[in-house]
């Protein structure tokens, strides 16, 4: 029951974030790509001044997985690793937080482009 | 044909589908949401085996990436995305379909400046803004504590 009500926590709220991108999508000239830089950028901000952390704790995943959630873990890494190392750590703390993420999408992004054929186009 | 640009819009706005807010809002709520659902579930499996939070999260982002790059390499994820609109953008599995897609489509330009430069054609912008913003992020908070 439990692993329920989280699920339907991360139905609304991962749906929600995704329904105001559709809103960008329809209503104004933003590309894809602009938007996918917005929501980190968004995550981002709204991660350091405090706004994201409670919606990741309410909606887990559902918080987690939209590229905000990305954004998020950016900042609460530079975050923490200003804490233990000082001014350095503003530079080391967002990609060691992004790290593993990034490196998966680079590697398999790599592996699948290898074995896959590309798409007619018709 | 000889139009000025004026017309010519007026033209491509005509031509174009009129994308269809009530079905497109829902259908990305949806398929969004359904994508934070199968995240969610993966979280508690890993939770389950024994991870600590930070390690589940970040594997469930990892298991999202791998499986929307597959996708996206079986043409499956694009066929999605169709339906999708901004419910397959949004989430990391985007993402992942923005670095793997480019990259397939532009390996007939070489293993060097087509796949390996235009794997990040979108990932790029998103790590270099996303970055920025948080090494800004850090330079702002440490001036904050100095003065504490």
């Amino acid at each position: 029951m439990e692993l329920f009500i989280d699920c339907l926590k991360a139905f609304l709220v991962g749906g929600a974030l995704c329904a105001i991108g559709q809103v960008f999508i329809d209503y104004t000239k933003l590309t894809p790509a602009r938007i996918l830089v917005s929501y980190v950028v968004a995550g981002v901000i709204l991660g350091a001044l405090g706004l994201y952390q409670p919606l990741v704790d309410w909606a887990g995943a559902g918080a987690t997985v939209p590229l905000t959630g990305f954004g998020y873990n950016l900042a609460r890494g530079v975050k923490e690793a200003l804490a233990a190392d000082g001014l350095l750590g503003a530079l080391k703390g967002g990609l060691t937080a992004a790290s593993a993420g990034i490196a998966a999408a680079i590697f398999c992004g790599l592996l699948v482009a290898l074995v896959s054929r590309p798409k007619d186009k018709s | 044909m000889n139009i000025s640009k004026q017309e010519y819009g007026e033209l491509t706005k005509k031509a174009s589908p009129n994308s269809k807010s009530y079905i497109t809002i829902p259908s990305a709520f949806l398929v969004g949401g359904l994508i934070c659902v199968i995240g969610q579930l993966l979280f508690a499996l890993y939770r389950r085996m024994g991870m600590i939070p930070m390690d589940a999260s970040t594997l469930v982002s990892i298991t999202l990436v791998a499986a929307s790059a597959v996708l996206t390499g079986l043409n499956v994820y694009d066929n999605i995305a169709k339906f999708g609109g901004a419910g397959t953008l949004v989430p990391i599995t985007g993402f992942a379909n923005a670095v793997v897609s480019p990259a397939l489509e532009f390996k007939s330009e070489g293993f060097v400046l087509g796949l390996g430069a235009k794997l990040f054609i979108i990932a790029g912008p998103v790590i270099v803004y996303g970055v920025s913003a948080s090494i800004l992020y850090g330079a702002i908070l440490f001036c904050i504590r100095l003065f504490q």
